[in-house]
C-alpha cells in the first residue's frame, strides 16, 4: 500500500507498527479532537461535521451530517450504530481502519455520540474479522481506563458506554436495518423504508444513526482541522479524500486513500503510485467501480473522475470504494455467476423475487457455463432481472425490500449486454456438443 | 375495528384507479383498496397481524409525489393526495414475477393437497399466472411433512414463507415454537428439535397458511373443498363463544374453522375449540335410548324410555326432584326444560352449575362489560377468576393483544402463577382463603403496612397503587380461580372491590359452552327466565306459565346433599357428569349411589351416566338449531349441519314429549316457536327475534330494548367477610385448577385432542421440598379430612409456598375426593409414602 | 459439555448487561457457546434461550441465519477460502481446488482426524491480496499452493500456536470496568442527555 502528496486524513498512522496502541495515537495527536469537542456546544460539534460534507463511506453516499440532523427533535434516547460489517465483494477499508488504527475509529464514535446526543453506541464489527475485534477490543479497554470513554468523558458531564459488538457472517447484515435486526438479536432481515429510516425508527424502535466506520474515522481529523478544511480538499460534490481498494488483474493491489473527486479511475488502476497498470500489460476487459452490487464499467470508463455524481450519472457507482479489475483473460460468464452466486448466498430470503430470483439466476448461469444452455436463456435472464429490478435502470428500482435482490442484476445485464457474444458461444458450444439436455430438467411443466 | 363504518372526520382521500376513495387516517392501502372494492393480492399479509411487507404480491404503483413507485400495499399507509394504479402493466408484470417465483419451488401436488380447491396460491395463479414454469431446474426439495405438533404437519416444501405462522405463534398467541431458521433460499419453517409446536391455538396456523404446507392431522384427506357445505355457527367449546364456520361431507363434520367477528374471536380459535369436530362424530354417541335391566344399560325404544321417565317424574314429590346440568345445550332447549321442570313439575331444585362456579345471582346480577370494552385500549382489568389460557382461551389471545397492543394494565390475583401471568403489570397469589382480606389492603384507604394473605408488603402496596392510578371504571374478569377453594372467598373480594368502586364492571368467567343461556333460561335455583328471581317474577310468569315454584329450591350442592341423605327420589342430568365433575368427588358418589332414579340426557355415556336408570339420547352440537349466549351476554345463532345419530333427538323435543306424558303442552313445536315465546315471555330477551338475529351476524349483546315495567332483574348482594383460617405450618393448602384438555367429553371424545390431557401431579414451591423429604419427581401421600391419594410430586416456582396444586378432572388421580364442598380451603398434609 | 460452564455464564451475564435488551446479547452468546464447545450444541441454545428469556425456537431462527454458527462439530481448524471475484480473478478457485486434493476433502467436509475442515466462503475483505484464505479467522494473504500445503503442515505439527481451536473468536474481550461504566441507556431513559442541556440544538 502506498499513497503520496495527498494528505492523509485516515491513514496517517499506518506506517506504525504500533498504530492500533493509545501510546502511539496519543503521540499523534490522538484524542485531541474529543478534548477540543467537549469544550464545545454539541451543536456546533455537528456543524462542523455538517461543513465538511462529508459523504458517507459505507455505500450509499449520504452525507453525514445532513443524516445527523435527520433524527426527530426531542426524542430520547437515541443510539449510534457503527456498521464495521464490510462485507461487499472486492471492498477492502474498515477493516484496516479497524485493525490499524481503532483508537481513531472511538474518537470519531465518540463525537458522534457527542454532538448528536446518542446515550449508548454500538461498535458492529464482522464476525470473521478476529483481528479487528481484538485490537478494537483493546483499544476499548484502554481507553475506557483512561477516561476517554465511559463516565464523565475527560471530566465532563458527557459519558457514554461504546460496545463492541460482533457479527456472525451474513452480507446482507451491513445494511443498516438488517444490523439493527442483528443487534436486537435476530435474523438479519432488512426492515422497510419508510417507515423504518433508522434516524427515526431505529434499533429498539428509537432515533438510530447508522455510520460506516471509515465515515466515522474521519471526525478526528474534521474536528482537529475544521470542516472547512476538509471541504477545500476534493470535487465539488465529493469532499475529503477516500479510500479505494484496487484489486483483480492488476500489478500493485492496494489500498489507497486518494483525494475524492479528483483522481480518475485511469490514475488509479494505471499510474505507478497506485495500481500500476494491468497485470501481463494485458487490455482492461471490464472493471466493477464500487463493489459487486455496481454496473460494471469498461475501457471508456476510465477517464472519468472517482466522483460520486460523475459515477452515478455514467450509471454506477463508487459505492463502498471497491474497485475490482478484470484483464481481457477473464471469462465474462464465470465472473458473472460468481458475483450472481455471491447475492443468491447472501439474500436474506425477506423478499420473494429475491429469494427465488437470484437463486434462480444463478442456477441458469450455472447451467449455461455447463455447457446446457439454451438459446432463449438470455433472454429469460433478462426477464427474470426485470421482474427483481422492472425497467434494469440505474439507480435501481425494485420489487424487493433492500437493494440487495437488485444487485444481482448488475453483473448480468452488464455481462449481457458487453459480452453476448461470449454467453452465445457457450450456448452454441452446447447445442453442438451435447444430443439432449440432462434428464435433471424436464421439459416445461403445467402448474395448473 | 369496523369493516363498515364510514370513515369520519380524519378520512384521507386518495386515488385508486382514477377513482377517489376516502381511506381512514393511518389506514393501509391493501384495506382501503379492498374497502372501496378493489382486491389487491396478497399472502404475507394478514389484517389480524402486523404487516411485514414479506411476499411482494401486493405491490402496486403508488405516486405519492415524486413519481410512481411500486410499493407494498400491505406496508404503506394512505396519505392525502396519494395517487394508486392497481392495473397497470408495471403493477400486472410485478405481481405475475412474485407469482412466478413463488411457484418454482412449489411442488404441483394440488390433487393430493388438503389446500386444492381453496388455496390463495392456486387461485391467484388460475386468475393471474403463468401457465407454464419457465425453470427447468430442479426443484427444491425437503422431506415431506413433518409434524410439528400433535395436532399440526408441515410440508416445507409447499411452504412460501409468508410469515403468518410464525407471526401468529410468536405475535399472536406468544408461543414462538415454530420460527425461520436458516436462510436465503434455504429457509424454512421449523421448530426446535424436540421440542414441539405444543401451543393452545396451533390450529390457527393451518387456517391462515395461504397454501397447503400446515395442515391439521384432524382433516389430512378427509375432504376436497368442492364436497363441503359450511354454515355459520358458535363453538361450544367454552363460554367465549368464538363464531366458526362448520365443513361437513356426507353428513359427516369434516372441520371448523374461525370466523373472523370484531367483538370476540378476531378469527382465532384454540385448539381444543376448533378440533372438537371431532367430538360430534365420535363413537359411541348415543343413537338410542337406554333402560337399566338387570344385565345393565340396554337399548329400548323411546316410547318406553320416554314412559319410564314421565312415570318416575309424575311418582316423585316435586321438592324431591333435583335437575342437575343444561350447559351443553341451546337456549331454547334450556328454556324448554326450565318450563317443564319449574313451570310444570314445579320443582327449584335446578342448577346448571356443577358447584364449581359461583352463584347465579352474581354471575347474572353483577354490573357486567363486555369483551371489547373489557379489552379496550388504556383500561384497567382484574383477573380475578380462572386462568383465561386453560379455560377461555380465546379470551387469553384478546387479552394478550389488549396488554401488548393497547396499553391495558393487567392486575392479576390468583392462587398460582398462570399462563397470563407475565402479561400482568402485577400478579399477585394470595393464601388461599385470604383473597377477601388481600382486596380490602389493595382498596384501603393507606397503604399496607405488613405483608398480606402472604404476599410482600410492597407487592401488595404496587397493585394498590395501580389500581388507585386506574382511570375510570376498573374491570373484573370473575370467576373460580380454584376449586380447591370455596366460592363464598371469591364473593367476599368481589363485595370488597365493589364496595370501594361502585362503578367496578364484570365480565363473567364460567366456562362451560351455554352456561350463561342456561342461568339466563333460568336452570338455577331461585330463579325464572330472564335474569329474574323467583319472586319479583311471580305475578310475570305466573300469568304466562302453567305455575311458579312455590319457593327457592336446591342448588346441586344442595341438590346432591339431599340425594346422599336419601331424600332425593329423582336425579335428573342434563349433559351432566357430577361423579367427574363435582368439586367434592366424595358426596358426588354417595349422592349417586342414594338417589332412586337417574335421568341422564346426553349425547355420551359418562362415569354419572353409566349408573343411570333411564338415559335419553340427545342431539348434540351442529346437529340441531338454537341460540347461544357467551360470557358477555351475546346471542348467537347456532345452525344444524348434521343429523344427529340413530334417533337421538333434540333437548326441547325431549322436554315437550316428557310434558305431554306429564299432561302438559310446552305451546311449541319447533326452536323456532321456541325463541318466539322467549322474544315474548323472557324479560331480559324481550324483542330478541329470529329476525334481529338474521341481521346482527356477530349476535346481540341482552338486554336490547328498554327494561322498564318489568320483574325488576336479580341483583347482587354483598356476601359478609369470610374469616381466614389460620395459617397450620405443616399442611398445604390447596389449590386446584383446570386444565384446557382433560378428561370432559369434548377432549376424550377426539381421538387426536384425548391424549394431550396430560394428567396431575401435585406441585409444590422448591423451597417446600426440604420439610417433605421427598425429591422432586417421587411420589408422596397426599391426605386430607377426605381422603388420601398416591401422587407424583413436582417442584414449581409458580405455586406459592405452603401451597399445593392439583389440576382436576384428569386421569388417575381423581383429586376431587381430597375436597369438602363445605369447607373454605382445603388443608393437605404431604408425606412420604413409606 | 453442552450448557454453558458456570465460568461461561458469568461472562454471559455480564455481556448480557451491556445491552438495553437481553435479546441483543444472542449473537455475542452464541460465539461464547461456539468458543466453549466448537460448534453451537442445542444444549447451550436451550441454555442461552433460558438466560436471555426467549424460546429455544428463537434462539436457533437467530443461530442458523449466520453462516460462522456450526450446529455440528467441525474440525479444529476452519479453512475459509475465498473465491469470490477478486480471489477468483486471482486464483481462489483453483487454490480451493487444490486444498482439496490435499486435504482430501470437498468445501463443508472435515479430515478423518479431526482437524480440518474447508469451506467455500464469500469475499473476506482482503480482496487486494487475492488469492487469500482464513484459518479460524486468521488471515492469510497472498496464498500459493506451496504455502498452502506448508501451511497444513504447521497446523499438523502444532507449530502454530498463534491459531486458537475453531470457535475462539477473539482472545481479547472487552471488559467494562464498572467505575468507568456509563451504563445501559433503555429505549425507557427518554431524558435528554445531560451534555445537551443548553445546547443549541436543544433549545432548536
Ligand atoms: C446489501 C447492502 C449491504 C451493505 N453493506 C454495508 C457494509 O458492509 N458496510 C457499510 O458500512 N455499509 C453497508 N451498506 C450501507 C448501509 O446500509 C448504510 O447505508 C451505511 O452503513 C451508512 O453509513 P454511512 O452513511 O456512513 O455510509 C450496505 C447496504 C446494502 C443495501
Ligand atoms: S432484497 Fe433480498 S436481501 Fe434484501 S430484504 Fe429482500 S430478500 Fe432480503
Ligand atoms: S401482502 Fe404485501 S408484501 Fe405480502
Amino acid at each position: 500500500m502506498s499513497s503520496t502528496e495527498v494528505p492523509r486524513i485516515i491513514t496517517s498512522r499506518f506506517d506504525f507498527d504500533d498504530s492500533h496502541t493509545l501510546a502511539r495515537y496519543e503521540a499523534t495527536g490522538g484524542y485531541g479532537a474529543l478534548r477540543k469537542a467537549i469544550a464545545m456546544d454539541p451543536a456546533a460539534v455537528a456543524e462542523e461535521v455538517r461543513s465538511a460534507s462529508l459523504l458517507g463511506r459505507g455505500g450509499a453516499g449520504f452525507p453525514a451530517g445532513v443524516k445527523w440532523g435527520l433524527a426527530p427533535a426531542e426524542v430520547w434516547p437515541r443510539y449510534l450504530v457503527v456498521n464495521g460489517d464490510e462485507s461487499e465483494p472486492g471492498t477492502y477499508k474498515d477493516r484496516l481502519l479497524m485493525e490499524r488504527d481503532p483508537h481513531q475509529l472511538i474518537e470519531g464514535v465518540l463525537l458522534a455520540c457527542y454532538a448528536i446526543g446518542c446515550g449508548q453506541a454500538f461498535l458492529y464489527v464482522r464476525g470473521e474479522m478476529a483481528l479487528a475485534q481484538e485490537r478494537i477490543a483493546a483499544a476499548l479497554n484502554e481507553a475506557y481506563a483512561a477516561g476517554y470513554v465511559g463516565r464523565n468523558i475527560l471530566g465532563s458531564s458527557f459519558s457514554v458506554d461504546v460496545v463492541l459488538t460482533w457479527g456472525a457472517g451474513a452480507y446482507i447484515v451491513g445494511e443498516e436495518t438488517a444490523l439493527i435486526e442483528s443487534l436486537e438479536g435476530n435474523r438479519g432481515m432488512p426492515r422497510l423504508k419508510p417507515p423504518f429510516f433508522p434516524a427515526a425508527k431505529g434499533l429498539y424502535m428509537q432515533p438510530t444513526i447508522v455510520n460506516n466506520v471509515e465515515t466515522l474515522s474521519n471526525l478526528p481529523w474534521i474536528i482537529d482541522n475544521g470542516g472547512a478544511a476538509f471541504a477545500a480538499l476534493g470535487a465539488e460534490t465529493s469532499r475529503g479524500t477516500r479510500m479505494f481498494a484496487v484489486s483483480g488483474h492488476v500489478k500493485n493491489p492496494g489500498v489507497f486513500e486518494v483525494e475524492y473527486g479528483v483522481t480518475t479511475f485511469r490514475d488509479l488502476i494505471y499510474s505507478p503510485q497506485y495500481a500500476g497498470g494491468i497485470r501481463d500489460d494485458n487490455a482492461i476487459k471490464a472493471f466493477i467501480p464500487g463493489g459487486a452490487s455496481a454496473p460494471w464499467f469498461f475501457e471508456e470508463h476510465l477517464d472519468l473522475p472517482l466522483e460520486k455524481v460523475t459515477v452515478d450519472r455514467a450509471g454506477s457507482m463508487l459505492g463502498s470504494g471497491a474497485i475490482v479489475v478484470m484483464d481481457e483473460t477473464t471469462d465474462a460468464v464465470k465472473a458473472c455467476l460468481r458475483v450472481v452466486r455471491f447475492f443468491a448466498r447472501e439474500s436474506c430470503g425477506k423478499c420473494t423475487p429475491c429469494r427465488e430470483g437470484t437463486t434462480w439466476l444463478e442456477k441458469i448461469l450455472r447451467r449455461i457455463l455447463d455447457g446446457y444452455g439454451r438459446p432463449s436463456d438470455l433472454a429469460l435472464l433478462m426477464d427474470v432481472c426485470d421482474n427483481i429490478s422492472p425497467g434494469i435502470a440505474w439507480p435501481p428500482k425494485q420489487t424487493t425490500i433492500c437493494p440487495l435482490g437488485p444487485s444481482a442484476v448488475s453483473p448480468i445485464a452488464s455481462a449481457i449486454e458487453r459480452f453476448r457474444d461470449e454467453f452465445e458461444a457457450r450456448i452454441t458450444q452446447a447445442d453442438e456438443n451435447r444430443t439432449s439436455v440432462p434428464v435433471a430438467f424436464p421439459k416445461a411443466v403445467s402448474h395448473v | 375495528m369496523s369493516d363498515t363504518e364510514a370513515p369520519a372526520v380524519d378520512g384521507v382521500v386518495v386515488e385508486i384507479n382514477g377513482h377517489e376513495v376516502v381511506a381512514r387516517k393511518g389506514e393501509l392501502l391493501i384495506d382501503a383498496a379492498e374497502r372501496a372494492g378493489t382486491y389487491i393480492p396478497r399472502f404475507c399479509y394478514h389484517e389480524r397481524m402486523k404487516p411485514v411487507g414479506m411476499c411482494r404480491m401486493c405491490l402496486v404503483e403508488v405516486d405519492s409525489g415524486r413519481g410512481p413507485a411500486l410499493q407494498p400495499s400491505c406496508m404503506i399507509e394512505c396519505t392525502p393526495g396519494m395517487k394508486v394504479d392497481t392495473e397497470s402493466e408495471i403493477t400486472k408484470k410485478a405481481q405475475d414475477g412474485v407469482l412466478e417465483f413463488l411457484l418454482l419451488n412449489h411442488p404441483l401436488d394440488c390433487p393430493v393437497c388438503d389446500k386444492g380447491g381453496e388455496c390463495p396460491l392456486q387461485d391467484q395463479t388460475m386468475a393471474y399466472g403463468p401457465g407454464e414454469s419457465r425453470m427447468v431446474e430442479e426443484k427444491r426439495h425437503k422431506e415431506k411433512p413433518i409434524p410439528i405438533s400433535e395436532l399440526v404437519l408441515l410440508d416445507r416444501e409447499r411452504c412460501i414463507l409468508c410469515d403468518r405462522c410464525t407471526r401468529f405463534a410468536k405475535e399472536v398467541a406468544g408461543d414462538p415454537l415454530i420460527h425461520f431458521i436458516h436462510r436465503g433460499n434455504n429457509t424454512e419453517v421449523n421448530t426446535f428439535p424436540d421440542e414441539p409446536f405444543a401451543s393452545y391455538f396451533s390450529g390457527n396456523t393451518v387456517q391462515i397458511c395461504p397454501v397447503g404446507a400446515l395442515t391439521a392431522s384432524t382433516y389430512r384427506f378427509k375432504a376436497r373443498p368442492w364436497d363441503l357445505e359450511t354454515t355459520e355457527s358458535t363453538c361450544q367449546g367454552c363460554s367465549f363463544g368464538c363464531r366458526i364456520s362448520i365443513d361437513s361431507s356426507r353428513d359427516q363434520i369434516q372441520r371448523f374453522s374461525g370466523v373472523d367477528i370484531d367483538p370476540v374471536n378476531w378469527g382465532w380459535l384454540c385448539d381444543k375449540g376448533r378440533f372438537s369436530s371431532e367430538a360430534v362424530n365420535a363413537a359411541g354417541r348415543l343413537g338410542e335410548p337406554l333402560l337399566r335391566t338387570a344385565s345393565g344399560l340396554a337399548p329400548a325404544r323411546w316410547s318406553e324410555a320416554l314412559a319410564a321417565a314421565a312415570a318416575a317424574l309424575s311418582a316423585a314429590d316435586p321438592a324431591a326432584i333435583g335437575v342437575i346440568g343444561g350447559a351443553r345445550l341451546t337456549n331454547e332447549d334450556a328454556y324448554a326444560w326450565s318450563k317443564l321442570f319449574k313451570g310444570v313439575l314445579g320443582t327449584d331444585n335446578v342448577d346448571a352449575q356443577l358447584g364449581d362456579g359461583l352463584p347465579a345471582e352474581a354471575l347474572l346480577g353483577l354490573p357486567r362489560t363486555t369483551i371489547d370494552d373489557l379489552c379496550a385500549p388504556g383500561g384497567t382489568v382484574v383477573l380475578l377468576g380462572p386462568d383465561p389460557k386453560e379455560e377461555l382461551p380465546v379470551l387469553f389471545l384478546r387479552l394478550r393483544h389488549a396488554v401488548e397492543n393497547d396499553g391495558v394494565t393487567l392486575l392479576e390475583i390468583s392462587p398460582r402463577r398462570s399462563g397470563i401471568s407475565s402479561l400482568a403489570a402485577v400478579s399477585l397469589q394470595p393464601r388461599p382463603g385470604e383473597t377477601g382480606e388481600l382486596l380490602r389492603a389493595l382498596t384501603a384507604g393507606t397503604e399496607a403496612d405488613r405483608d398480606i394473605a402472604g404476599i410482600p408488603v410492597d407487592r401488595v402496596n404496587a397493585m394498590r397503587a395501580l389500581l388507585a392510578a386506574a382511570a375510570g371504571p376498573v374491570k373484573v374478569v370473575l370467576g373460580r380461580s380454584s376449586v380447591g377453594e370455596s366460592e363464598a372467598v371469591t364473593l367476599d373480594a368481589t363485595s370488597v372491590l365493589l364496595a370501594a368502586r361502585p362503578d367496578t364492571v364484570f365480565l363473567p368467567a364460567v366456562r362451560r359452552a351455554n352456561i350463561h343461556g342456561a342461568l339466563d333460561m333460568g336452570l338455577a335455583p331461585g330463579l325464572l327466565p330472564g335474569r329474574v328471581g323467583l319472586d319479583a317474577a311471580r305475578d310475570w310468569f305466573g300469568s304466562r306459565w302453567p305455575s311458579v315454584p312455590a319457593a327457592r329450591g336446591l342448588d346441586t350442592t344442595g341438590i346432591l346433599t339431599a340425594a346422599a341423605a336419601g331424600r332425593l327420589e329423582v336425579l335428573v342430568l342434563l349433559g351432566a357428569d357430577p361423579l367427574a365433575d363435582f368439586p367434592d368427588a366424595r358426596l358426588a358418589e354417595r349422592a349417586i349411589a342414594g338417589v332412586r332414579t337417574i335421568i341422564s340426557v346426553d349425547t355420551l355415556l359418562n362415569t354419572t351416566s353409566e349408573r343411570a336408570h333411564i338415559v335419553l339420547a340427545a342431539a348434540g352440537f351442529a346437529e340441531k338449531a338454537g341460540t347461544t349466549t357467551n360470557l358477555e351476554g351475546r346471542v348467537s345463532t347456532l345452525s344444524q349441519r348434521v343429523t344427529p345419530p340413530g334417533t337421538a333427538r333434540p333437548d326441547w323435543v325431549l322436554a315437550t314429549e316428557l310434558a305431554s306424558r306429564l299432561g302438559a303442552d310446552l305451546g311449541f313445536a319447533s326452536p323456532a316457536e321456541i325463541l318466539a315465546e322467549i322474544s315474548a315471555v323472557v324479560p331480559s330477551h324481550l324483542g330478541l327475534t329470529a329476525d334481529l338475529l338474521a341481521q346482527a351476524p356477530d349476535g346481540l349483546v341482552l338486554p336490547i330494548g328498554a327494561t322498564s315495567g318489568l320483574p325488576a332483574p336479580v341483583a347482587f348482594t354483598p356476601t359478609p367477610a369470610v374469616p381466614a383460617p389460620p395459617v397450620d405450618a405443616y399442611a398445604f393448602r390447596l389449590v386446584a385448577t383446570r386444565k384446557l384438555y382433560d378428561q370432559g367429553t369434548i377432549v376424550q371424545a377426539g381421538p387426536h385432542l384425548s391424549g394431550l390431557a396430560a394428567g396431575t401431579s401435585v406441585r409444590v414451591n422448591p423451597y417446600d421440598f426440604d420439610r417433605i423429604g421427598v425429591a422432586a419427581g417421587g411420589t408422596v401421600s397426599v391426605r386430607s379430612p377426605q381422603a388420601t391419594l398416591v401422587m407424583p410430586i413436582h417442584a414449581d416456582a409458580g405455586v406459592p409456598r405452603g401451597t399445593a396444586a392439583v389440576v382436576v378432572n384428569q386421569a388417575e388421580h381423581r383429586v376431587a375426593e381430597l375436597m369438602n364442598v363445605g369447607d373454605v380451603i382445603c388443608e393437605l398434609l404431604i408425606e412420604t409414602t413409606s | 459439555m453442552a450448557r454453558l460452564t458456570p465460568d461461561n455464564v458469568e461472562i454471559a451475564l455480564e455481556i448480557i448487561g451491556r445491552y438495553p435488551r437481553p435479546k441483543s446479547a444472542l449473537i455475542p452468546l452464541l460465539h461464547l457457546a461456539q468458543e466453549q464447545d466448537g460448534h453451537v450444541t442445542d444444549e447451550a441454545m436451550a441454555h442461552i434461550a433460558e438466560l436471555v428469556g426467549v424460546s429455544a425456537a428463537e434462539v436457533l431462527g437467530t443461530a442458523s441465519f449466520y453462516e460462522m454458527f456450526k450446529f455440528e462439530p467441525v474440525g479444529r481448524y476452519m479453512v475459509n477460502i475465498c473465491t469470490n471475484i477478486s480471489c477468483q480473478l486471482m486464483g481462489g478457485e483453483e487454490l480451493l481446488e487444490h486444498a482439496e486434493h490435499t486435504l482430501g476433502i470437498r468445501p463443508g467436509q472435515t479430515t478423518a482426524d479431526g482437524l480440518f475442515t474447508i469451506e467455500d466462503v464469500e469475499c473476506i475483505a482482503a480482496c487486494t491480496e487475492a488469492p487469500c484464505l482464513q484459518v479460524n479467522y486468521r488471515y492469510f494473504h497472498r496464498i500459493t499452493n506451496e504455502e498452502f500445503d506448508q501451511l497444513v503442515a504447521d497446523l499438523r505439527a502444532g507449530a502454530r500456536n498463534d491459531i486458537p481451536a475453531h470457535g475462539t473468536l477473539a482472545r481479547v474481550r472487552q471488559r467494562i470496568p464498572v467505575d468507568r461504566r456509563a451504563g445501559v441507556v433503555t429505549p425507557e431513559d427518554t431524558a435528554q442527555p445531560v451534555w445537551l442541556a443548553g445546547s443549541q440544538e436543544a433549545k432548536s
